[in-house]
């Protein structure tokens, strides 16, 4: 088979390989994905949630046997301190619609089916293989990859890295960097099992219906930082990260974070008599816009998470991949049929038409966001929840203090911690920076 | 409030891995005193990998890494240690991930 001349070679079989994998056999292309795990999403991880919409235009019938957990209808934002939670809660029914908008799934099993909807749509699909290498004609031109199976390098006219945020081959070919230790965040992730009409009891759920919870806080002990759990069907993702540089500078050790996580007297009775079967760590893409590595040049384009295209404010991750994979597919597609050269002047089609998408928009719009939390995050992970705990308290308890004398309290607890400068500042820095 | 300490080697017990006897994917260099990234694998390994030897060095067992690549982003850049991913079908197989 190594003697073969593929069309494209696409290395990864998470969201944007599948994507661009299926994009491109679908129209007809000789594509070969590469898959270092023992099955597809063997070695992926995710919290995870899946935007239908993003799937739907890849692979328009996936509810009828793609493996979803359920589907969500409450989103519960959490501000913690070390006893309480505030919360904003989102419970909708219209979410309970024929096509929901959004489920949660578990990668192993997901990434399996996607996996066999791209050999269905005519891709070849070679697993336990690590690309280790790109390989590059006189001119400086990718024109394939050596792996570590034996055997000569593959060639194909066009190599589409989804390799991952921890990517080897474009790192390797000096095509982009090792992400630094301030534009990735360590997750790390346990499964928790419990029986289905326990989740249900708990949440307040029926049938497929799901719940999520983002929170975060002192949970973070002022590091940039989010914890959440999502619900399946009969378990739970629960799951803690922090930015790599803070976890670097503080000491602290993820497993112990989680831990002190699931012990919060908010977050303990939703896990009560869980069994746990796997524990799972993973780098997430938190850059942003200014982290966007070049995306195409001759004969190769980056897609997905190793092109950090990751939406840290709104927790859109797969989402961004799925479609960047698409949109690569789509381009190169385009080149082929038009029997033009894989380039960089042709390549390009990709970032234009990424560009036009939600994705760079999207990523555009916040593009100030991860510096803000970086320089801030002592201030917005543990002074302010801790003010907004206390201020809730005084508002709830009552105890025969007059109301003025509380809310005096309240104002004067803030003024100190923060300063009215301060306070000031952080509101339009964190205004401008979601504007 | 004490958190229910959970020993690494109970999590990573779960987990199911196809170790590549004789072959580790990463290696640390050999140095005298550690830098103040490799010493911070020691905590933040979230697979607890890297541990500090009685000559005060940092070693790295990799049998139980999940390939997160936290240290690569750390410790590549300086030459502190040499990273590779497993050889295919080796290393950990997530079941759920």
């Amino acid at each position: 088979m190594t003697k073969e001349k593929f069309d494209a070679i696409v290395v990864g079989a998470g969201m944007s390989g599948n994507a661009a994998a299926y994009t491109m056999a679908s129209r007809g292309l000789k594509v070969l994905q590469l898959e270092r795990g023992e099955y597809p999403g063997s070695k992926n991880v995710q919290g995870a949630i899946l935007y239908a919409n993003m799937l739907e235009t890849i692979i328009p019938d996936f509810r009828d046997d793609a493996p979803l957990e359920r589907h969500l209808i409450e989103q519960r934002f959490w501000l913690m301190d070390d006893t309480s939670h505030t919360g904003v809660h989102y419970r909708s029914d219209d979410f309970n619609e024929p096509t929901p908008n959004r489920y949660t799934i578990i990668r192993a099993q997901f990434d399996k089916w996607f996996s066999r909807k791209v050999r269905e749509a005519g891709a070849t699909v070679l697993c336990e293989t690590t690309a280790t290498e790109l390989v590059l004609d006189g001119g400086g031109k990718v024109i394939g990859v050596r792996t570590d199976r034996a055997g000569d390098p593959i060639h194909a006219e066009v190599v589409v890295l989804a390799e991952g945020v921890n990517g080897l081959l474009g790192t390797r070919a000096g095509f982009r960097k090792v992400p630094k230790p301030e534009a990735v965040a360590l997750a790390v992730k346990e499964m928790h099992f419990l029986p289905e009409e326990v989740i249900g009891e708990r949440f307040g759920l029926t049938g497929d219906q799901g719940c999520v919870i983002e929170a975060a806080g002192t949970i973070s002990r002022g590091m940039a930082g989010l914890g959440f759990l999502y619900t399946n069907k009969e378990s739970v993702s629960l799951g803690f990260g922090c930015l790599v540089s803070d976890f670097a500078a503080t000491m602290e050790s993820p497993y112990t974070l989680l831990d002190a996580f699931k012990d919060h007297p908010s977050i303990r009775p939703l896990l009560a008599g869980s069994e746990v079967k796997e524990y799972a760590a993973h780098l997430i893409p938190e850059g942003g816009y200014k982290a966007i590595p070049q995306l195409f040049g001759n004969g190769w384009v980056v897609v997905g998470d190793a092109g950090q295209l990751n939406n840290a404010v709104h927790r859109e991750g797969s989402n961004l991949a799925m479609t960047s994979g698409r949109i690569a597919g789509e381009a190169i597609s385009i080149i082929k049929s038009q029997g033009c050269p894989m380039g960089p002047e042709n390549l390009s089609l990709y970032k234009a038409m990424l560009d036009k998408s939600f994705v760079v928009k999207d990523l555009k719009k916040y593009k100030d966001m991860p510096a803000l939390l970086h320089t801030n995050s002592r201030n917005f992970f543990l002074t302010y929840p801790q003010l907004l705990s206390k201020a809730a308290q005084n508002f709830v308890r009552v105890d025969g203090t007059p109301k003025i004398e509380k809310e005096k309290a309240t104002t004067a607890a803030f003024v100190k911690a923060r300063s009215r400068w301060g306070l000031f500042s952080d509101a339009v820095r964190l205004a401008l920076a979601w504007r | 409030m004490t958190a229910p300490f959970v020993r690494i080697e109970d999590r990573l017990y779960q987990n199911r891995y196809l170790v590549d006897a004789g072959r580790p994917h990463i290696k640390v260099r050999p140095h005298q005193s550690p830098s103040a990234n490799l010493l911070a694998l020691t905590r933040i390994c979230p697979a607890q990998c890297y541990e500090v030897n009685e000559n005060g060095q940092v070693e790295v067992t990799a049998d139980g890494c999940m390939e997160c690549g936290t240290c690569r982003v750390l410790c590549e850049a300086n030459g502190d240690i040499d990273w590779s991913y497993p050889r295919g079908g080796f290393g950990v197989l997530f079941k759920f991930g």
